[in-house]
């Protein structure tokens, strides 16, 4: 091969890389249940970082004065038994939900697709015994495994991230596997291995770039799933400590007011819930047509 | 062949569920100050712990421990719970039906439901109730379970009061099946997500499968929509549907730990529960093995019925 030509193909690649985005990006912009699922998200993100600058509450203290106050007046969406402003926790809930949510997710995403890649370029042995753990991962419906730790332990913040991504980076790695298969015998790596580069250059710089479309889909589906698994942590008791709070907290604390009529307390973190999960999981769909990913369903 | 494939399917489990005892010795080693910690309760002091350490061989190598936790699985000994003390496999061993009986008949109903709906979406593709079912599933995906459970009690007990709230109580499976009323909304919330799930999956499945070739020569050689859709392509779809199946196993004893919970069943899930309550690690863990065991036992089911109802998968085939 000339130098010319390789300098050729330098200045070819990235158009056709760029080229390949903005097909996958247009098609993406011709979904509107994926463009709806956008918007949702940037308006949700906005309604928590943003929405405490405009509607001022204080979540730090109680004020038993105005316990279970139904919407009206100067309470948009009522009060909760310890006369916290319901639309002022619905934000700074949401804060700790998302937060939490999307590092999980991400963090799952990171580990799948390290532990995935290794698997499937290794193959071999090597492969079927990180596999075999999966399966076992797998096996271990998370919720039981939330559970156990709940009566070991009560985690922070930031403990509570390690824990949901070690619990939910089985199925990425699955996937991130799959598609090392297909990508460790393109030619490309091949060659990288005939002229001596390393398995590390071939994983890092070559299949992880071409699986990023996979990887892409799979860390969206994966937030998805961990915001859902935040609101079911302190269902479980592992949630964050009061007076912090997140979604799920401000759901099972308004479990029992429910039978009371307080429907204030249940009805917006749940909606909360349900919209921001459709909308990744609209968005994983979108972007998994546009760039014609196989997985989930 | 297919023998073959059996026997290497059947180590495949067995190399998992070994896996799975490692990971639930390693937890029980995770807990502070260890199994005796556990055993003794918060209150035991130091020399106890030691003491207790010595005689039941908790001072030997990890690895060493690990060959006499295995020993004492074998023997069918899950230990004894310390808050009910009882054997926690007699414990497990009255309640896992009952949870066993949730579980499928959430999962019979969900599909029964689901894959009539997936493809009826399928045929009626990009049209108003494709899209408006398409929706509901994505909420119903999105609906965490006790959520879901509190409004079908809130709806469906108080505010109408059709259904007990709670479901019923008694020791044995046949006492437990005497009030079917009180069943009735323990099984819809867990039928639910798998709706959503499933009609989405069977959705694809039967999309897939009415672009191929023999639904066209069908059509070509007159047959009825209605015969090619339930004689050809209800059978090919429902083989992905079947592989997803086996996947799903785990999910659906998550949900079955909640519905339990929520509508105080007395199943394994709310044992375990009560255990998580009060820190009673044998029973715990116990649970943990057992509900791990029937995953992989349910995973390998599905594979199996899969390869059976469809003879174009081929053995080898990586998972």
């Amino acid at each position: 091969m000339s130098v010319l030509t390789q300098a050729e193909l330098a200045d070819k690649e990235p158009g056709a890389i760029t080229s390949g985005a903005r097909i996958g990006l247009r098609r993406f912009a011709r979904n509107k249940f994926a463009l709806v699922g956008l918007a949702a998200i940037i308006v949700l993100v906005l309604f928590c970082f943003l929405g405490p600058v405009f509607y001022h509450t204080d979540q730090i203290h109680t004020n038993l004065a105005q316990i279970n106050l139904p919407p009206g007046g100067a309470h948009w969406l009522g009060t909760d038994a310890v006369g916290h402003d319901e639309l002022g926790r619905l934000m700074y809930g949401g804060k700790v939900s998302l937060t939490v949510g999307l590092s999980a997710g991400l963090l799952a995403t990171v580990i799948g697709t390290v532990w995935g890649s290794v698997a499937g370029y290794a193959g071999g042995w090597l492969d079927a015994v990180l596999m075999r753990v999966v399966d076992a991962g797998i096996a271990i419906p998370a919720l039981f495994i939330l559970l156990v730790i709940s009566a070991i332990t009560t985690p922070s913040v930031p403990g509570l991230v390690v824990i949901l991504g070690l619990v939910s980076w089985l199925v990425p790695s699955r996937l991130i596997r799959a598609e090392t298969l297909t990508l460790k015998n393109r030619d490309y790596v091949l060659t990288l291995r005939a002229i001596g580069g390393t398995h590390r250059r071939a994983i890092f710089r070559h299949i992880l770039p071409n699986a990023v479309s996979t990887i892409v889909v799979a860390a969206t589906f994966q937030v998805a799933d961990a915001i859902l698994l935040v609101a079911y942590v302190s269902y479980l008791g592992l949630g964050v400590q009061s007076p912090q709070t997140d979604w799920g907290g401000m759901l099972s604390a308004g479990l029992t007011a429910a039978y009371s009529g307080y429907w204030w307390l249940i009805v917006p973190p749940g909606l909360a819930v349900i919209l921001v999960v459709c909308a990744f999981n609209a968005v994983g769909d979108g972007l998994r047509d546009a760039f014609s990913v196989r997985g989930r369903a | 062949m297919t023998a073959r494939y059996l026997l290497g399917r059947l180590l495949q489990a067995a190399a998992v569920i070994l896996v799975v005892t490692v990971i639930v010795f390693g937890l029980l080693h995770a807990l502070p100050g260890g199994p005796a910690r556990g055993i003794l309760g918060p209150h035991a002091g130091a020399a106890q712990i030691a003491a207790f350490n010595r005689a039941q061989g908790l001072d030997k190598p990890l690895p060493v421990q690990y060959l006499y936790y295995l020993n004492t699985l074998l023997h069918g000994n899950l230990g004894t719970s310390y808050t009910l003390n009882e054997p926690v496999t007699r414990l497990i061993e009255q309640r896992l039906p009952k949870t066993l009986v949730l579980t499928l008949l959430s999962a019979v109903i969900g599909l029964v439901v689901a894959i009539p709906l997936g493809m009826w979406q399928a045929v009626r593709r990009n049209k108003p109730t494709d899209y408006l079912i398409t929706a509901l599933s994505f909420i119903a995906y999105a609906t965490p379970v006790y959520f879901f459970g509190i409004v079908l009690i809130l709806v469906f007990s108080q505010i109408l009061p059709w259904f007990p709230s709670e479901a019923p109580q008694g020791d044995t499976l046949a006492e437990v099946l005497s009030d079917p009323a009180g069943l009735v909304l323990p099984v819809v919330a867990g039928a639910a997500s798998m709706v959503a799930v499933f009609s989405r999956y069977m959705r694809g499945a039967t999309l897939e499968n009415l672009a191929e070739d023999y639904v066209r020569t069908a059509r070509a050689g007159g047959a009825r929509p209605r015969a090619i859709l339930w004689r050809h392509v209800f059978r090919n779809s429902l083989t992905p549907v079947v592989a997803m199946l086996g996947y799903y196993v785990p999910v659906l004893f998550g949900g079955a730990l909640v519905v339990e919970q929520l509508f105080n069943y007395p199943g394994m899930g709310l044992l375990f529960w009560s255990a998580a309550q009060s820190s009673d690690y044998p029973v715990l863990l116990g649970c943990v093995l057992v509900i791990s065991v029937a995953t992989v036992i349910g995973t390998l089911l599905a594979d199996i019925v899969q390869r059976f109802i469809d003879p174009r998968v081929k053995a080898g085939d990586e998972t």
